[in-house]
């Protein structure tokens, strides 16, 4: 309706202020999934190669981030931890979300016992203090990135059901959803067709947020050893072969740095979605 | 002449927005004298909040005022310091806000919030801030102040909040009084209290009021003086029974005759002016009414306007009426409405209608309150009759009309509808019935999914239901249904969010015809709408009732609404209808003491109220005997046994054990 053809220059300046960190945030994370997706051919060495002479190597033109123990270069196996991190990151959180939302819905929908015996079997999940749980799973079902990423899902759903169900109980009582039952429209339509699409906005922001989460609890049960298969590189076992090693900083330092990176990247992207999809910053 | 109370010169407010700047406030001018009332009148964007806000200086960036001066007895208020602006502003001159529950602190007392800025400006100690607090909660008809003073404001109901802040309002005694929409949320007896509160202020302090209000009917009745404002320009100015009368502008004209009045033909066309105001960020060069005028002259494109006078005392901003003339008062189209058939059946008949709504235990061994929303109502409309049922907030309005759409189940009644038993019916039996039996909504912004298209919205029913074999035939069907409501046929493609209120109603309309019902409920319709496009829907919702033989069931707090609408009227009070009549017959001879008191409280300018005390009892409690003694004007001792129903005239039933006892004011024009 307005004149929107003619953007001023000052239009865009305020957009980019206002959304700046999430621009970066967003980058940040981009290129992370660049690097994973081209790792191969990035890498100067294949990941799991080993250069006896040349272990623990300080950072220099031939290893640009050193070498560890057993003499792989820690660049190259940076840039492959990327894929795995980021997997496990990513795998968790979409099926966990979607297990979560789906129990959530269900429940605000069901109402009465059901929504009770849902609700209620959620909380006792979330009693129990997540990484304790998710490595008392990991543990029971062996090392292995598939297990561990179940056992991280195990987790994972109980705060997307609540939060869903929460959304849901608001859409329940729309105007729209009343008169879509009016229309005659049957349950599972309005369930999929009109109050799905209208929660989606607040869990796609905890996805966001929890991605950086996710990738950081992974790295995290991988250094207490149940994350990967030893020679596979990943961030967390990197950090934990080169956490006796104090004089060679890096072994340790660089795959830190990177866990970082990458979850401030998706805790600024979810902050400016957020910001987005608040209609209160909509309307300045 | 003495200096004004409050002097607006050329103020010119500006909202810096992404997709531009926009001139919210554009050039206003008026002023006010000592002890005057002042209205300003127009509808949702036409800039009079903002107005009130800048003089005030509450505004905060992305709005600036950039122009105009702003002299309150004389001193400029645009050019106070901080400090100076927040001692005037406690001292000379208060706002009052419309949202009584925002406007307050929810967490501290109210006497604390009532002597706050008394104390803070070192005026009374704590003692003698304490007895001036109540003694103001007193003058404003604060029932028991001292309990009052120590309550929370969430223990209050709307009314009383509002009193509380005009209370605050009004503790330094103000020279000037600025109330933005201050009885919109409440409904009619309460408004009509807090409307005589305001005129009381205004008669015995002399305070000047600036009163803003979307209702001619609240300005009307407390201000000698009214500017309507459009598109954030003054487009006229005078005593406001002039402007009434006699506009001369036409958006005041349309102004005028949009809004129903009780003493207009039952069931008639309201004379309303379409089209919608000018894109703020996209203003016509000309004079801004020009797109929408019926008597626009070439000029009228061209040149703006000066707000030049028109007449001794009154000013108007159109090239029309320039020279004095008037407008031609409205022409209302003939139409002849197709009598009812008197033989035929009920079309749906409602008996006994009872629910309640259990609440959550406050503590695992206290008993469990029971809201009793609709306690016993049976009601029948007959195929092509407008049946209105009218009552204030909780009165049971709503729930019945969920309860005959059936979204929720009876606890207690039968529903025939179309000869079937529908009280009972659950699953694939209901959703059968459902398309005969349709509801238009109350929040045009709520009832319509925002992720879907106009066109998926109105092609869902006709597809789930079979109406239509597939999206091509759909599509054509959709055109067909917004080219009914008076929509553009290719604004199926649109979202919600790109529609105004009035127009999202009338996809609202169009969603319930889609399936040819018999019934249409529909639940405050234009309540949320500005009075202009109420007119426009209401005027649509009677030719389609005409064309296709409709039946409503029409669910309204505003009398005049219902009486412009509806064939016959209900009264609803605490779950029970108390008056059921012919709309001609109920509005001439109101019978129930509560109808008469209902009916007074309408704000129609020059008319005598009987204000009712007090505020409806709880629903969770019900009073044994009659429902209203207890606000009854005219109670006796027989009032403590349940009232019987009785038959007045044919058609005209009373739930009363005297009624007729409380007689109507003479005195409305």
């Amino acid at each position: 309706m307005s004149a929107t053809t003619a953007m001023p220059a000052s239009r865009l300046r305020r957009r980019i202020r206002r959304y700046g960190l999430a621009w970066a945030g967003g980058a940040i994370v981009l290129a992370w999934i660049l690097v994973a997706i081209f790792a191969p051919w990035l890498a100067p060495y294949p990941p799991e190669a080993q250069e006896i002479t040349a272990r623990l190597e300080p950072p220099s033109a031939a290893h640009w981030l050193g070498t560890d123990i057993l003499g792989r270069d820690v660049y190259s196996r940076l840039l492959h931890g990327s894929r795995v991190s980021l997997f496990a990151g990513f795998s968790v959180v979409i099926i966990g979300a979607t297990i979560g939302t789906a129990v959530g819905i269900l429940a605000a929908w069901l109402r009465g016992i059901g929504e009770e015996a849902l609700m209620r079997f959620t909380d006792l999940v979330l009693c129990f203090p997540p990484i304790i749980l998710a490595l008392a799973l990991a543990a029971a079902l062996g090392i292995g990135t598939t297990n561990t990423i179940i056992a991280m899902l195990a987790v994972w759903w109980p705060k997307f059901a609540r939060l869903a169900r929460s959304l849901a109980i608001v859409q329940r009582s729309q105007e729209y959803v009343e008169a879509a039952t009016v229309l005659g429209l049957p349950q599972r339509r309005i369930l999929l067709r009109h109050v799905l699409p209208n929660t989606f906005g607040p869990i796609a922001v905890l996805c966001t947020l929890d991605l950086g989460i996710a990738i950081l609890t992974f790295a995290g049960l991988s250094f207490l050893g149940l994350g990967v298969v030893p020679p596979t590189p990943e961030w967390g076992s990197m950090i934990a072969e080169g956490r006796e090693l104090v004089e060679q900083w890096w072994v340790a330092t660089f795959p830190g740095i990177a866990i970082l990176s990458v979850v401030v990247g998706f805790n600024f992207m979810g902050d400016g979605l957020r910001d987005w999809l608040d209609p209160k910053a909509q309307s300045r | 002449m003495s200096t004004p109370v409050l002097d607006v010169r050329e103020l010119v407010t500006v909202f810096h927005t992404d997709a531009g700047p926009v001139r919210a406030v554009d050039g206003v001018s008026f002023s006010v004298a000592k002890g005057e009332t002042l209205g300003i009148v127009g509808e949702s964007g036409s800039g009079k909040s903002v107005t009130a806000q800048s003089l005030m200086r509450l505004l905060d960036p992305p709005a600036r005022i950039e122009g105009g001066q702003v002299l309150f007895e004389g001193r400029d208020v645009l050019s106070m310091s901080q400090r100076e602006l927040t001692a005037w502003r406690g001292a000379s001159a208060a706002m009052v806000f419309q949202d009584s529950l925002t406007g307050l602190n929810p967490v501290l007392r109210i006497l604390r919030q009532v002597t706050e800025h008394v104390v803070a400006h070192g005026r009374m100690d704590k003692r003698a801030a304490r007895r001036h607090g109540i003694d103001l909660l007193r003058r404003m008809g604060v029932a028991s102040p001292e309990r009052a003073a120590a309550s929370f404001p969430h223990q209050f109901s709307g009314g009383m909040r509002q009193r509380v802040m005009i209370a605050m309002g009004m503790a330094n005694d103000p020279t000037l009084l600025i109330a933005d929409e201050p009885t919109t949320a409440l409904d009619v007896t309460i408004q009509a209290q807090i409307l005589d509160l305001l005129a009381n202020l205004n008669e015995s302090f002399g305070t000047a009021i600036v009163l803003i209000s979307h209702d001619l009917g609240v300005i009307g009745t407390i201000c000698k003086r009214i500017v309507v404002m459009y598109a954030g320009e003054v487009v006229e100015e005078g005593p406001t029974a002039a402007v009434l009368d006699d506009p001369r502008h036409p958006y005041a004209w349309a102004l005028a005759n949009a809004v129903p009045r009780l003493d207009a033909p039952v069931a008639d066309r309201l004379p309303g002016i379409e089209g919608m105001p000018p894109d703020p960020l996209d203003m016509p060069k000309g004079c801004r009414f020009t797109p929408r005028c019926p008597w626009r002259i070439s000029r009228c494109g061209d040149e703006r306007p000066p707000l030049a006078e028109v007449a001794p005392g009154r000013k108007a901003r159109c090239w029309v009426t320039a020279d004095g003339r008037s407008l031609p008062p409205p022409s209302i189209p003939a139409h002849a409405k197709p009598p009812i058939p008197s033989t035929a059946e009920p079309l749906l008949v409602a008996q006994d209608l009872v629910k309640h709504f259990p609440l959550p235990k406050k503590s695992f061994f206290g008993h469990r309150e029971v809201v009793h929303a609709v306690n016993g109502v049976s009601l029948h409309i007959m195929p092509g009759e407008r049946l209105g049922i009218v009552g204030e907030s909780g009165c049971g309005k709503s729930t019945l009309a969920r309860l005959v759409t059936r979204l929720h189940a009876p606890d207690a009644g039968h529903i025939r509808f179309d000869g079937q038993d529908i009280a009972t019916l659950s699953g694939e039996e209901l959703r059968l019935l459902r398309p005969r039996l349709q509801m238009v909504f109350q929040d045009p912004y709520a009832s319509l999914n925002p992720r879907m298209r106009i066109g998926d919205i109105l092609a869902e029913p006709l597809l789930v239901h079979g109406r239509v074999k597939n999206a091509a035939e759909a599509r054509e069907r959709v055109g067909g249904l917004l080219d009914m409501v008076g929509l553009n046929k290719a604004w199926g493609e649109r979202f919600p969010h790109e529609f105004s209120g009035g127009q999202r109603q009338r996809i609202s309309i169009a969603r319930a015809l889609a399936l040819e019902p018999a019934l249409i409920v529909a639940d405050e319709p234009v309540s949320a709408l500005d009075v202009n496009v109420q007119a426009q829907v209401l005027n649509l919702m009677l030719d389609l009732c005409e064309r296709m033989g409709l039946s409503y069931l029409f669910i309204a707090h505003d009398l005049a609404v219902v009486r412009a609408f509806c064939d016959r009227v209900a009264v609803m009070y605490l779950g029970r209808i108390v008056e059921e009549a012919p709309a001609a017959e109920l509005f001439a001879h109101p019978s129930h003491p509560y109808t008469v008191s209902l009916l007074s409280a309408v704000p129609e300018p020059g008319r005598q109220r009987i204000v009712l005390s007090g505020e409806p009892p709880s629903t969770l409690r019900l009073p044994q005997g009659c429902a209203f003694q207890a606000r009854c004007p005219v109670a006796r001792p027989i009032c403590a046994e349940p009232p019987p129903l009785t038959e007045i005239a044919p058609g005209h039933r009373v739930l009363c054990h005297a009624p007729g006892s409380l007689k109507p004011l003479q005195g409305s024009p």
